[in-house]
């Protein structure tokens, strides 16, 4: 069976142009976004207290919140989480020197106000100093991961496709932050996991492009740099679609099935595989393009690599 | 010939995935309830102990299916749960409190597989249930109050040496000691210098004043120090409260990571972690009567307290010396090898110990650990009422005059000596600690995020599955044999090493790789499909789609392996799980995907004429 079968190349840098602004445009909105309406940070980051409990039956949030204002906690947000039995409440920073004991305190406060058993299910708590660490460690990684990943690249390839993927990693990471933000979606531990995760697919999709674009410019003779990019695109088009649809599968599986607590992680994967696939295409290919890529930039490798494939019989 | 493996590498790949799949049948087996006990403060749990339970258990008419004593500690087995309750509040109250007795879930992995060394996944606390802290060693104040000591030492030793000062002060980071005249201060610093090695000196001579501060060296010494006490204090608490398979670890730099699964009371641990304890010296009561002191009759001057062993000594009320001017304490040999422990006072602790042990020599001299626990009771005001736990740690007699340094020798086995001197370290516990993180788990959630982890796999899974079937056929079913070798090796090396753990981001890492797994084989695929319309042989079309998607399957994981071990450095908990799992399927999917898949396709159809393939 066959989805795409193409007989011709398609001119995907034919429209570079306009794809670069429509990258441009949703960059933009994404940094917008970022700068207003900021990301809403998850306890991670933000540090305080957060209670999920469970009722037996659907739960009266009105009470629960009454409850909370009775009893000293008026800054407690309360929400329901998954079901109508589940409800999360929290609670930002506190000056007390029991921060680390309000859990339990809620816990107590609502068991005998409701009257109703009450199943703990989570407890969590984080201190202000963690959550700024947490922060700072969380730019740190990405940026290593960002520097260790060019310098692989370049190392491997050329600088040219090095820029390209971390230009077109960058693009993924931002518009996936913007859409966190744009939406109003909870940015905890977990979806830094998954954007982390993001920039591995996104990579992986740029790399089998950039070496098939590496091989076409050694072994197709004629042609301007832009066909020889067409061609390659066009050659793993198949390849690209197919990864994108079994990976979108199992996230689609975490989506629905995953539970609520890896919601966001699933969320933040879906949509960076999309924006991945396409950068992978658009982004990382036209940079390298811009830059100038072209059959001289490649040359020195060629008379090196030609001798060694004799031997490979690898795998 | 083309497309044909050597039997050796057949071979391998067979015993490779064998070997996965053995290490991977232990979490079929499942668990079941039981009871530990484990004894408590030196007392160890033996045959006799073993007997006792065993004892117990018949008279109360508790079913165990099984009873072992191994590696110092008695697990006993049940049928269900209700049975293990009955008997944790048994062996509870008949032990007493020499014992931790703890619920424990034991994984029924028959004997041939565990002395293979074949165990479950453990899993993570967001699955089985329980808290983790995280807890921050306050370094400031520990570096301050190493400070504090210098300087009380500086003064001591110039007064020692007739060196005349003005001051000495803690300003910032540096002790300034201020001088009346250069001789004087020239003095000091030769002095100084040589008696400190790890002091950074630098004199002033405009105005008069040494300036002294610690090197980098020794700060991180202290800071060492601080991190490893409470990371001993911490384990001997958490010892105490009854938690099966704790972990106390360090993480970072300051923090100390704590895990108690199944715990969820976490109130009462939290308090007892941040009880305080200390130490005192006391001199030994001798003239009075220990007998009628048993039968309540303490002298008015007196306390009588009881030795870990229940031995009873009665000491003088009156503290000879308190803990906190312990400034070291540490375990070593003494001229005849006998273990002892050396102990280090501060300069007004000296002079206090000389003071009063010159009087007292040939007495015996007592050191007590002082403990506050917290009671099930509360105050008025809805505080915890702490009680306060006196012991004797050990009974010494004081053979010379002691002064800033002194030691404690007879304090039995190495070991015990080593104890001793981790517990009087307790009594200068030199930073204090805080509560920065908690999160608890409770034991539906923990149960339901393993219903749903599963399912997500499995769902995940199945569809890749019958996707993979459909759109490559027979090479697809060879595909899906890859991935659910892969699972399976997952599975496996995750049960075998010692500290990787399971948890939901970890589940959804496995899911993950699932989906990109196959990734290499849509490469590899896509590339014969490619070379067959190109017009090559079928053979040299598999040959060359192998090859030719080797270096990019190669350069597209390592990639994400990157990402993967940046993600695992960050992490903690959960999230490590996930850079575990990711790392582990991606070098495993390398595995099965390439290596794998070429040895079925080799074996079904490599080496034969072909006119077409089943892709």
């Amino acid at each position: 069976m066959q989805i795409l079968h193409l007989k011709e190349t398609l001119p995907f840098m034919r429209y570079r142009k306009a794809a670069m602004i429509f990258s441009l445009l949703l960059m933009l909105a994404a940094i917008v976004s970022l700068a207003t309406n900021k990301l809403s940070l998850g306890l991670d980051f933000t540090g305080g207290t957060l209670i999920e409990v469970g009722f037996e039956q659907a739960a009266d949030l009105k009470k629960i919140r009454a409850l909370m204002d009775t009893n000293g906690f008026s800054d407690a947000k309360v929400q329901l989480y998954g079901s109508s039995r589940d409800v999360v409440i929290r609670l930002g920073q506190r000056e007390d020197v029991k921060a680390e004991m309000l859990g339990n305190e809620i816990l107590a406060v609502l068991q005998t106000g409701t009257g109703q058993s009450i199943d703990m299910r989570r407890i969590e708590f984080v201190g202000a100093s963690v959550g700024d660490e947490l922060m700072e460690q969380g730019g740190l990684a990405m940026l290593t991961a960002l520097i260790c990943i060019l310098m692989y690249v370049a190392f491997r390839f050329e600088w040219r496709f090095a820029v390209g993927s971390v230009v077109a990693l960058f693009h993924d990471v931002l518009l996936t932050l913007g859409l966190f933000s744009i939406l109003g979606l909870e940015f905890d531990l977990t979806v830094l996991a998954a954007i982390l995760a993001v920039i591995g697919y996104s990579l992986n999709d740029t790399i089998v492009v950039s070496d098939r674009i590496r091989e076409n410019f050694r072994k197709v003779r004629e042609g301007s740099p832009s066909e020889i990019i067409d061609i390659s695109l066009s050659q793993t088009l198949s390849r690209t679609f197919i990864t994108s649809i079994t990976t979108l599968l199992v996230l689609a599986a975490l989506f629905f099935r995953g539970g609520e607590l890896i919601h966001g992680f699933a969320t933040a994967l879906l949509f960076g595989v999309f924006v991945g696939t396409y950068s992978s295409i658009y982004v990382a290919s036209a940079v390298a393009l811009a830059l100038g890529i072209s059959k001289e930039s490649l040359i020195p490798e060629v008379i090196e690599v030609e001798g060694a494939d004799q031997e490979q019989m690898m795998p | 010939m083309l497309n044909k493996y050597p039997l050796w590498k057949t071979l391998m790949v067979l015993f490779i995935v064998a070997f996965g799949a053995l290490y991977a049948t232990p979490n079929l087996y499942g668990e079941s309830p039981a009871v530990q006990v484990s004894g408590l403060r030196g007392v160890e749990v033996d045959a006799s102990t073993l007997d006792k339970i065993k004892a117990e258990l018949t008279q109360g008419n508790i079913d165990f299916s099984n009873i072992v004593l191994e590696k110092g500690q008695i697990l006993a087995r049940f049928a269900d749960t209700e049975q293990q309750l009955k008997a944790r509040d048994l062996l509870d109250e008949s032990l007493g409190d020499k014992f931790s007795v703890a619920l424990n879930l034991t994984p029924n992995t028959p004997d041939w597989l565990a002395s293979l060394g074949g165990t479950p996944m453990k899993l993570g606390l967001d699955l089985s249930g329980g808290v983790s802290f995280l807890i921050e060693v306050n370094m400031r104040e520990a570096v301050t109050k190493a400070q504090d000591a210098m300087v009380g030492d500086f003064r001591t030793d110039l007064r020692g040496e007739k060196i005349r000062y003005r001051s000495v002060k803690q300003v910032d980071n540096a002790i300034n000691i201020q001088f009346r005249n250069e001789e004087s201060m020239t003095a000091a610093y030769s002095f100084l210098k040589k008696r400190y090695s790890k002091y950074l000196l630098t004199e002033n001579d405009d105005t008069l004043v040494l300036s002294v501060v610690m090197t980098e060296q020794r700060i991180k010494e202290i800071r060492e120090y601080a991190l490893e006490q409470n990371i001993t204090i911490i384990r001997n608490r958490v010892n105490e409260l009854g938690v099966s398979e704790p972990l106390v670890q360090r993480q970072g730099k300051k923090h100390i990571v704590i895990e108690l699964p199944g715990v969820q009371d976490t109130a009462k641990a939290k308090e007892i972690l941040s009880a305080t304890a200390t130490i005192d010296f006391r001199l030994v009561d001798t003239e009075g009567d220990i007998g009628s002191a048993i039968n309540g009759r303490v002298p008015a001057s007196s306390i009588l307290l009881y030795e870990r062993d229940g031995t009873p000594v009665l000491l003088k009320k009156r503290v000879m010396l308190t803990g906190d001017h312990i400034v070291d304490a540490g375990s070593s040999f003494d001229e005849y090898s006998r273990p002892q422990v050396n102990i280090d006072l501060d300069s007004a602790g000296g002079s206090r110990m000389s003071n009063v042990t010159k009087n007292n020599i040939g007495k015996p001299m007592a050191t007590v650990f002082i403990e506050y626990k917290p009671t099930d009771r509360k105050d008025a005001e809805g505080n915890t009422i702490f009680e306060k736990i006196e012991e004797v740690i050990s009974v010494a007699t004081i053979q010379a005059r002691l002064g800033k340094s002194f030691r404690i020798t007879g304090a039995g086995s190495q070991a015990e000596a080593h104890n001793l001197a981790l517990l009087l370290r307790a009594g200068a516990l030199v930073a204090p600690i805080q509560i920065v993180e908690e999160r608890t788990v409770g034991p539906t959630l923990g149960a339901e995020n393993v219903r749903l982890g599963f399912e997500a796999i499995m769902m995940g899974f199945g569809m890749v599955f019958i996707f993979m079937m459909v759109y490559y056929r027979a090479f697809g079913v060879v595909a899906n044999l890859a991935l659910g070798a892969n699972l399976v090796l997952i599975i496996g090396i995750m049960s075998l090493i010692p500290g990787a753990t399971l948890t939901l981001p970890g589940m959804a890492g496995i899911v993950l790789t699932v989906g990109m797994a196959v990734d290499a084989n849509v490469l590899i695929f896509e590339r014969i499909r490619e070379e067959i319309r190109a017009g090559k042989s079928m053979q040299q079309a598999i040959h060359q789609g192998y090859d030719a998607a080797f270096s990019t399957i190669i350069d597209a994981n390592i990639t994400t392996l990157i990402a993967a071990v940046i993600l695992y450095s960050i992490g903690t908990g959960p999230i490590k799980g996930f850079a575990i799992t990711l790392s582990i399927g991606i070098l495993t999917s390398m595995f099965t995907a390439v290596i794998g898949t070429r040895m079925v396709v080799n074996a079904v159809w490599g080496g034969k004429r072909l006119d077409k393939l089943p892709i």
